[in-house]
């Protein structure tokens, strides 16, 4: 038996803000959630199950928020899932969703994924001392600088192509009414002037650290009916692989080239960089739009991708926009910066996203990776339903 | 198969918790010697009061003070209180019905022997003299007097509206078989990997499994203790927990003879010097400091060799 259709017709998220200390984590869930039921004309009551995502339990400090959360979240009496898979928790959450659909298990499916960075210090749950070990461990920036350094290498790129990139994306974010970061004095030139805090890796380079939440409502094809404007979800892909073995690449992981691949296959896409109107990629630090440009097949490997970002082609203007929401760049409540990605693609080919809409998007990339580069999750929504 | 090694790792941190409105008022209530609870879209009083209507879903707003005095409708008894609980002697856990409310709520019910707890008794609360908004504010409940509780004070005038959750998780941090021998290697002055039979790569710290096929290694091998930075970065931001103190060069180092990189410190070059393909040895601390670590190697530092072709460890990015 194949899938089923399956549609995104409510996209939530919180005004996205440094620190939320007006509302808990179930306020904070809850006011995304509200607005993807209003946004699908539903209630709770319309809702079969519930997915729920969040960032690894050290960075709260919350190890099972089904428990806590079960009753404000809506889920009693109903089934509820938590999925974890570190930072592209939101996307593989969302795809776990609309699995339910796609498998005829469930027919609305709400999901909704939340972090409150501000209650927690993510730098010190990623770099707890073990013991034997040498404790030169400095965060997610430490991790991946030396990778974006090897990258940088391996495509011979200008070093200003990552400010290029994080000017861009925080132009982007002022056109989006819920993100974070609001600077619009930020340009190519203050992003290379800002301190070096994991060289190669500028401060205005880096993701903030956010409070907030995302939710999406899922439903079948009869459900879908009803809604003015369905995404259609025309493909999903989940990829892991270990952390660290001998002559892996960490630039471009076989498991994200590999997830790229059975992406395109499953949405009958033959050239991303001329299909896909718009991309949602998971960029916490501005060299992974390049990075993942080459990963995910939009450009060569090997410099494809920085020729594309410092080009101007990533720009909402340009031939391949990527996070006209501002991205993680602008955005990031960790546990939730996936499903933003998953969500803002939906609102493209929607037409719902606002000021910074493309024009005529008819097909977008929801993507998120998390860990060491080693878990993918990406979907493509459209306009259309799939003929596959 | 001699014995792994295993230390003890600490993982604490003070987490912050927004309360939100709902939670909000009712630990101020408690501050205030006041126990609030909050009216559902069905009439009953629930204490403490729920963020949002259990049918509805809608956000509590109606709340309702309740009395200091209640009915226990179950309990248990705890003979041996461990850590962080309400008290270091033996006393009863109860669900206590407060008078005005519709639920039990839970709490810790001060009495000396299982003898004096029963179903049905009424209970008093018993307040802390210093309050903060806090559940631990009712110290607990205690067998109901005809003069009932004695009643408090108002501590402040601001809504309550977060409260600090210190965690504290003690581990035993257990090496496995393979990384003890690494560890025990280190302790003499040797850097030893094993190499996988299938693939025939070096690992280094040693693995119980090849992550690339799976294939249990056992052929121990001795690397140099010369290798080649493959890639670095150079840390300029403190944090919480920092142990070196910034700026500093975090590098991979890949040893002679291993498949895989280690992560180690660059010191004896000034830190915009350090270069992708700089040749480094290893610099260990004096002897008499030498535990089972991997610390034992204070830092890599350069050979002054002539830096290695791109090429020879190109695979390794």
């Amino acid at each position: 038996m194949s899938k089923q259709p399956a549609a995104v017709v409510g996209v939530g998220q919180t005004h996205h803000r440094a620190k939320r200390e007006d509302v808990s984590m179930a306020g904070l869930c809850r006011e995304a959630m509200d607005r993807a039921l209003a946004d699908a004309n539903m209630s709770l009551d319309d809702i079969d199950a519930i997915v729920v995502g969040k960032a690894p339990d050290l960075f709260e400090g919350v190890m099972m928020p089904e428990l806590f959360l079960a009753e404000a979240l809506g889920a009693a009496g109903k089934p509820l899932l938590r999925v974890h898979t570190a930072g592209s928790v939101g996307g593989s959450t969302a795809i776990v969703a609309s699995s339910l659909v796609q498998a005829g298990v469930h027919k609305r499916v709400l999901t909704v994924a939340f972090e409150k960075q501000s209650e927690s210090n993510a730098m010190w749950a990623l770099s707890v001392p073990l013991p034997f070990n040498m404790p030169v461990h400095a965060g997610a920036g430490g991790y991946f600088a030396p990778h974006v350094r090897s990258y940088i290498r391996r495509s011979e790129a200008p070093t200003h192509v990552g400010a290029i990139v994080a000017a861009k994306d925080r132009q982007n974010a002022l056109k989006n009414p819920y993100a974070h970061l609001k600077n619009p004095d930020t340009t190519v030139e203050s992003v290379l002037a800002s301190q070096m805090l994991w060289d190669p890796i500028r401060y205005d380079e880096t993701c903030p650290s956010s409070d907030g939440a995302c939710a999406l409502v899922i439903v079948d094809e009869d459900t879908a009916a009803a809604s003015p404007n369905p995404a259609w979800i025309h493909g999903t892909v989940m990829r892991s692989e270990a952390t660290t073995a001998a002559e892996r690449d960490q630039v471009n992981p076989q498991a994200s080239r590999d997830a790229a691949a059975a992406l395109w296959k499953q949405a009958g896409i033959t050239s991303p960089i001329d299909e896909i109107d718009a991309a949602e990629i998971y960029v916490p630090f501005s060299w992974f739009e390049p990075m993942w440009l080459e990963s995910l097949g939009f450009a060569e490997e090997n410099g494809g991708g920085w020729r594309l970002s410092e080009s101007g082609a990533t720009a909402m203007d340009g031939r391949m926009p990527v996070n006209c929401s501002g991205g993680v760049l602008s955005s990031n409540p960790i546990g939730a910066s996936g499903m933003l990605r998953f969500g803002e693609a939906a609102l493209q080919v929607r037409g719902a996203a606002g000021e910074h809409q493309v024009d005529g998007a008819r097909k977008a990339l929801g993507h998120a990776y998390g860990g060491g580069s080693q878990f993918f999750a990406m979907w493509v929504v459209g306009s259309e339903k799939p003929t596959n | 198969m001699t014995r792994t090694l295993s230390a003890p790792v600490t993982v604490a941190f003070d987490y912050t918790r927004s309360t939100g409105p709902v939670i909000g008022r009712f630990l101020t209530g408690l501050r205030d010697g006041q126990i609030v609870g909050g009216r559902t879209s069905e009439g009953k009083v629930v204490v403490p009061p729920p963020e949002f209507d259990p049918v509805t879903h809608e956000a509590i707003t109606d709340f309702v003070d309740v009395a200091p005095v209640g009915t226990v409708t179950s309990w248990t008894w705890v003979p041996e209180p461990v850590k962080d609980q309400p008290f270091d002697r033996p006393f009863a856990f109860a669900l206590i019905q407060l008078d005005g409310a519709d639920v039990p709520m839970l709490h810790a019910l001060d009495v000396a022997s299982p003898d004096e707890v029963s179903t049905g008794m009424r209970v008093q609360v018993r307040w802390r003299a210093e309050r903060v908004g806090a559940i631990t504010d009712i110290e607990a409940f205690e067998p109901a007097t005809d003069a009932g509780p004695t009643g408090v004070e108002a501590l402040g005038t601001n809504p309550v509206t977060g409260v600090v959750v210190p965690v504290s998780l003690d581990y035993l941090y257990a090496a496995s078989p393979e990384e003890s021998a690494f560890y025990r290697g280190l302790n003499e002055g040797r850097i030893l990997g094993q190499r996988c039979p299938t693939c025939q790569k070096v690992y280094v710290p040693p693995r119980s499994a090849c992550p690339a096929d799976g294939t249990p290694t056992a052929e121990e091998v001795e690397v140099s203790q010369t290798g080649t930075i493959t890639t670095f970065c150079v840390v300029n931001v403190p944090f919480l927990g920092q142990k070196i103190t910034p700026p500093y060069v975090s590098a991979y180092v890949l040893l002679d003879g291993a498949d895989i990189a280690v992560l180690h410190l660059i010191l004896g070059v000034p830190a915009a010097e350090v270069r992708m393909g700089m040749r480094v040895k290893a610099v260990w601390k004096p002897r008499e400091e030498w535990t089972y670590s991997l610390e034992n190697i204070d830092h890599f530092e350069p050979t002054g060799d002539p830096d290695a072709e791109y090429d020879t460890y190109k695979q390794h990015l």
